[in-house]
């Protein structure tokens, strides 16, 4: 039996807005297995952000429990849970979210700044790597505005797999691209996860994006709708091959 | 995180916007920099006041003769005589805290050289009244200890007074002049001192020993002054009660009686002159500390603005394992690095404005390191106090809003 990366048990968060009470996750409850790759889906309003943020260590459950790597995150600081999002969740954003003005290296080396264990030496070896396991080693000192989205997208991927993290949490990572782009992502995400045994969490409204995936959970109205493991999985690589050329102009 | 990772980052952040960075600095960089220049320019002019008048002997100290009663009557000070022979006597013996004496005695008169003649004044003093007001010799020799005692003939002459009595640029040493009626052989030249600081020619003088002048011409037996040297600038005002005592002694004056004599030090003056100069110095000091705290509200005003316009920034570096901490003291870097950044370069524009105004007006100026130290520690101050605020600000951004920021 595989190692559980994420436990979820019958997790319940309520916003107070004003004098009324919104439940925006009434009670939901799943594991995720390490090596999984496993996508959240669910239109706006089905509590997937929340969800969202409480997996990406941001947010607490009002009530409920929330295990990483066996960890509970009810029970920790503000500054613990920062350090635990260091160590152990690698963030991938709709909009990229790169520093601007900074090249790439620096971009991915900036999550190993906050790790007072890593030296300079290491830090720089560790992205440049990262940057290799995305195939943008030849773009190592082009800052944001000298790449392109999916270049961008690469980057920041990067800059999620530098510290090593036990899950890497996508949101929305193919929002902003077009989808040849999008699909070059996806391939990109597979290949972490088949290869390199990458847990991944995609958030996504797209059901095309969830064909790639080995697991979906559907969201409705802060519950979960259905939770399916993929039976035909997609290759996105094939996929790509398949597209027409044409595209080219 | 350590130090070093956050200087790293601070300086990148900065480097990302040089031009705002710069601008943000430009307060600290003139408040320093006119603080550093403000503070020489009026160093230099109270420095310049103090050399002027240590020229003229610091530790020197002047015996007048003092208003008295006679008979119910105030006479005014200098026409009244007290100060003699005796008095020399007694400080010689029973004063420690003076190294040199001299009597003086003066006598207007017409210096006559053949044809020429310049009205002057005749100083009558011992040989040790050069030490005492710091005069020199450009040629020739004083007169000495002898001369006095056989009341010789001889004198020491001024600049302007050979100006107008050898104006053919003739050697004077040697020469024989006549001062009133009696003949007096130039034995050497001062060097001249040019105007004192209240605008009297200090060359326009003779110097010749004080018998001389006291038994050929005035055939007096009183002084009109006497000149003394403490041994140092510190022990002026011992030296100052300590010679009142002596005098009084020597007077024989009653407790109760007023001394019929006064002390007076150039130290009075001296504090009088440099207090104006260090009022100037403190008015120049607040003026430029206000520059400088205007300097810090730039800082605090774009690290605002700052904090706001990378809020996405801030949610990102939070969410990728940022503590709050981490924000707050990369932030406060930043500003701390600004100022100090500014500092430096204001401590390099301090230094060249104070040698343009230097070179340009001719200003004495002197950069004092206190002042380089005490803006140094302000900018840090400035900036740590001025960046904490916005640095705070910065530290309790929520990351799921900072994150969704646009």
């Amino acid at each position: 039996m595989s190692k559980k990366i994420l436990e979820i048990k019958d997790l319940k968060r309520e916003f107070q807005m004003g004098s009324e009470t919104v439940r925006a996750l009434k009670g939901i409850s799943f594991d995720v297995d390490a090596g999984e790759f496993v996508t959240i889906m669910g239109s706006s309003g089905s509590g997937k952000t929340t969800l969202l943020n409480i997996l990406g260590c941001l947010d607490k459950p009002s009530i409920g429990n929330y295990f990483l790597d066996g960890v509970d995150i009810k029970q920790l600081s503000r500054d613990e849970l920062a350090q635990l999002r260091n160590h152990k969740i690698g963030f991938v954003f709709q909009a990229y979210n790169l520093l601007p003005r900074t090249t790439a290296l620096e971009n991915v080396e900036l999550p190993l700044l906050y790790n007072k264990e890593i030296s300079a030496s290491e830090r720089r070896e560790r992205a440049i790597h990262a940057l290799e396991a995305v195939k943008l080693a030849d773009r190592l000192d082009h800052t944001p505005n000298q790449l392109s989205g999916g270049q961008q997208q690469r980057v920041a991927i990067a800059r999620a797999l530098v510290n090593e993290p036990v899950m890497i949490l996508a949101d929305e990572a193919t929002g902003n691209l077009d989808s040849r782009t999008s699909y070059e992502i996806m391939a990109l995400m597979q290949d972490l996860n088949s290869k390199d045994n990458k847990t991944i969490v995609f958030v996504t409204h797209e059901p095309d994006i969830a064909s790639f995936s080995s697991r979906t959970i559907q969201l409705r109205d802060g519950i979960i709708q259905k939770d399916t493991q993929n039976q035909n999985k997609r290759s996105a690589k094939e996929v790509l091959e398949g597209l027409p050329v044409s595209d080219d102009y | 995180m350590s130090l070093i990772n956050l200087i790293r980052i601070a300086l990148k952040a900065l480097q990302r916007n040089k031009l705002r960075a710069f601008l943000t600095m430009l307060g600290i960089i003139i408040g320093v920099g006119s603080v550093i220049a403000m503070v020489a320019i009026g160093q230099g002019s109270k420095q310049s006041i103090h050399d002027q008048l240590s020229n003229m002997g610091t530790n020197m100290i002047t015996v007048q003769p003092a208003s008295n009663l006679n008979g119910g009557v105030r006479i005014a000070g200098t026409s009244f005589q007290t100060l003699t022979a005796k008095d020399i006597t007694a400080l010689k013996a029973n004063a420690q805290y003076i190294t040199e004496l001299s009597p003086s005695v003066s006598s207007k008169g017409q210096a006559i050289n053949g044809a020429l003649n310049w009205p002057t004044t005749m100083s009558g003093v011992s040989p040790e009244y050069l030490d005492i007001r710091k005069l020199s010799l450009r040629d020739g020799i004083a007169f000495t200890q002898n001369d006095v005692l056989t009341s010789a003939k001889v004198c020491l002459i001024g600049q302007t007074v050979i100006d107008n009595l050898f104006p053919n640029g003739e050697n004077p040493i040697g020469k024989i002049i006549r001062f009133g009626h009696i003949p007096f052989q130039i034995i050497g030249v001062l060097s001249p001192k040019g105007f004192n600081a209240f605008g009297q020619d200090q060359d326009d003088i003779l110097i010749a020993p004080y018998t001389t002048v006291q038994k050929r011409i005035l055939a007096s037996i009183y002084y009109s002054n006497i000149y003394a040297s403490a041994a140092n600038e510190g022990v002026t005002d011992a030296a100052v009660t300590e010679m009142t005592q002596v005098l009084r002694d020597s007077h024989r004056l009653r407790s109760f009686e007023d001394n019929d004599f006064t002390v007076r030090t150039q130290q009075e003056l001296i504090a009088t002159l440099s207090s104006t100069s260090g009022l100037l110095t403190v008015l120049l000091t607040v003026v430029a500390g206000i520059s400088l705290v205007i300097g810090g509200i730039g800082i605090m005003n774009i690290m605002y603005v700052s904090v706001t316009e990378r809020t996405k920034e801030i949610g990102l570096r939070m969410s990728i394992g940022a503590r709050g901490k981490d924000i707050l003291m990369q932030f406060l870097m930043e500003a701390v690095l600004i100022s100090i950044t500014g500092g430096i370069i204001g401590v390099l524009l301090g230094f060249v404005s104070t040698q343009i105004v230097t070179l340009t007006l001719g200003w004495p100026t002197i950069v004092s390191e206190s002042s380089v130290v005490l803006s140094f520690v302000v900018c840090a101050v400035t900036g740590i106090f001025f960046g904490y605020y916005p640095a705070q600000k910065a530290s309790r951004l929520d990351p799921i809003e900072a994150l969704r920021y646009e």
